[in-house]
């Protein structure tokens, strides 16, 4: 819920910025590990958009793999499960990094302005 | 029209947490987020580690509860200074809630604060509160396999107290198979077996805290 009302906060920001009257469709990255579960958030944001210009928009929600940088290779992989290893090194003592999957970003927003005509 | 935005969406708790943290750097106070799911120990914990502290350390505590005081009562009987947020329904603590309890509290003198999250080893990972480090609190009786269906806690944590491990021959719980689990996520977690119960293995994590207490006051 509180991810929901973050969402809303920044697209009736980026509105006022664009004079953006109505919102059709927010377009949403979020990491596979990051704690968030797309129905949920979709859920959560059609309740708090209640009344707002963003009421009718639709959420996008692009999920982003989790990737891993070997520290001994160097090679990156998408991390299925997650005690998945590197490839080509086997488990790895000194931990793999992190290189995306915990991502939570307002990628861009869609809409009408007043003078769209729409 | 499309406009581009590209913002983090947990912008506003990000830039809150490092307010905090520059508050509590000031001041010199070692904080910590303690986590874990309900039941595990959290509110034991900090019984025996207030305990343990008293005549050497001051301890504060945040107290994050969907409802009730109970917590805060607990810690305050035994002479901790406690401070109760109650989230309404939220299942998580963020770093706005966080700069509201510090309103109520008396942080000159205090060593350590330690902030106690909503018990849910899910949502509370996401929210940097402003504090040095996240210790996580896992009980033998939850499961081995919490690390693996909960990773993110266990991956940005420095710590992982295993409690109730004097409960180790009751329940079909591998201690070798958390260690490893939680290892392989985070090879740089501390990990300490303890038991609030008997007192098992809680001196090493007073030491490891100790230590970090130190650190923060640059004493030797």
């Amino acid at each position: 819920m509180a991810i929901a009302q973050s969402v809303l906060e920044i697209v009736l920001d980026e509105c006022r910025r664009h004079r953006m009257k109505t919102v059709d469709r927010i377009n949403v990255q979020v990491g596979a590990l990051a704690a968030v579960v797309p129905e949920a958030l979709t859920f959560c944001f059609q309740v708090v958009a209640q009344g707002t210009p963003a009421e009718n928009a639709a959420l996008d929600i692009e999920t982003v793999p989790v990737v891993m940088r070997c520290p001994l290779c160097g090679e990156l992989f998408e991390m299925e499960d997650r005690l998945d290893m590197c490839p080509q090194c086997g488990p790895v003592v000194s931990g793999l990094s992190l290189i995306s999957g915990r991502e939570m970003t307002v990628m861009s927003i869609e809409g009408r302005g007043s003078d769209d005509g729409a | 029209m499309k406009v581009p935005v590209v913002r983090n969406i947990l912008e506003v708790n990000e830039r809150l947490s490092q307010e905090n943290r520059k508050i509590f750097d000031a001041k010199k106070v070692l904080v910590l987020n303690l986590m874990s799911s309900p039941g595990a120990g959290k509110t034991s914990v900090l019984e025996r580690t207030a305990e343990a502290l008293q005549d050497r350390y001051k301890m504060a505590v945040i107290e994050g509860d969907i409802q009730s005081s109970f917590d805060a009562e607990r810690l305050q009987r035994k002479g901790v200074q406690a401070v109760q947020i109650n989230t309404d329904g939220a299942c998580h603590l963020d770093s706005n809630m966080i700069r509201m309890a510090m309103d109520s509290l008396q942080l000159e003198g205090v060593d350590v604060l330690v902030i106690e999250n909503v018990g849910n080893l899910v949502c509370p990972a996401e929210f940097n509160l402003g504090e040095h480090h996240k210790v996580t609190i896992l009980s033998v009786a939850e499961g081995d396999d919490k690390p693996i269906k909960y990773p993110l806690m266990f991956q940005i944590s420095s710590v992982l107290l295993v409690n109730k491990v004097d409960l180790l021959p009751y329940v079909d719980c591998d201690l070798h198979a958390i260690h490893q689990r939680a290892r392989q996520l985070n090879p740089t977690l501390e990990i300490f077996d303890i038991s609030c119960r008997t007192g098992e293995g809680l001196e090493a994590w007073i030491a490891w805290l100790e230590a970090r207490i130190r650190e923060r006051k640059n004493l030797p």
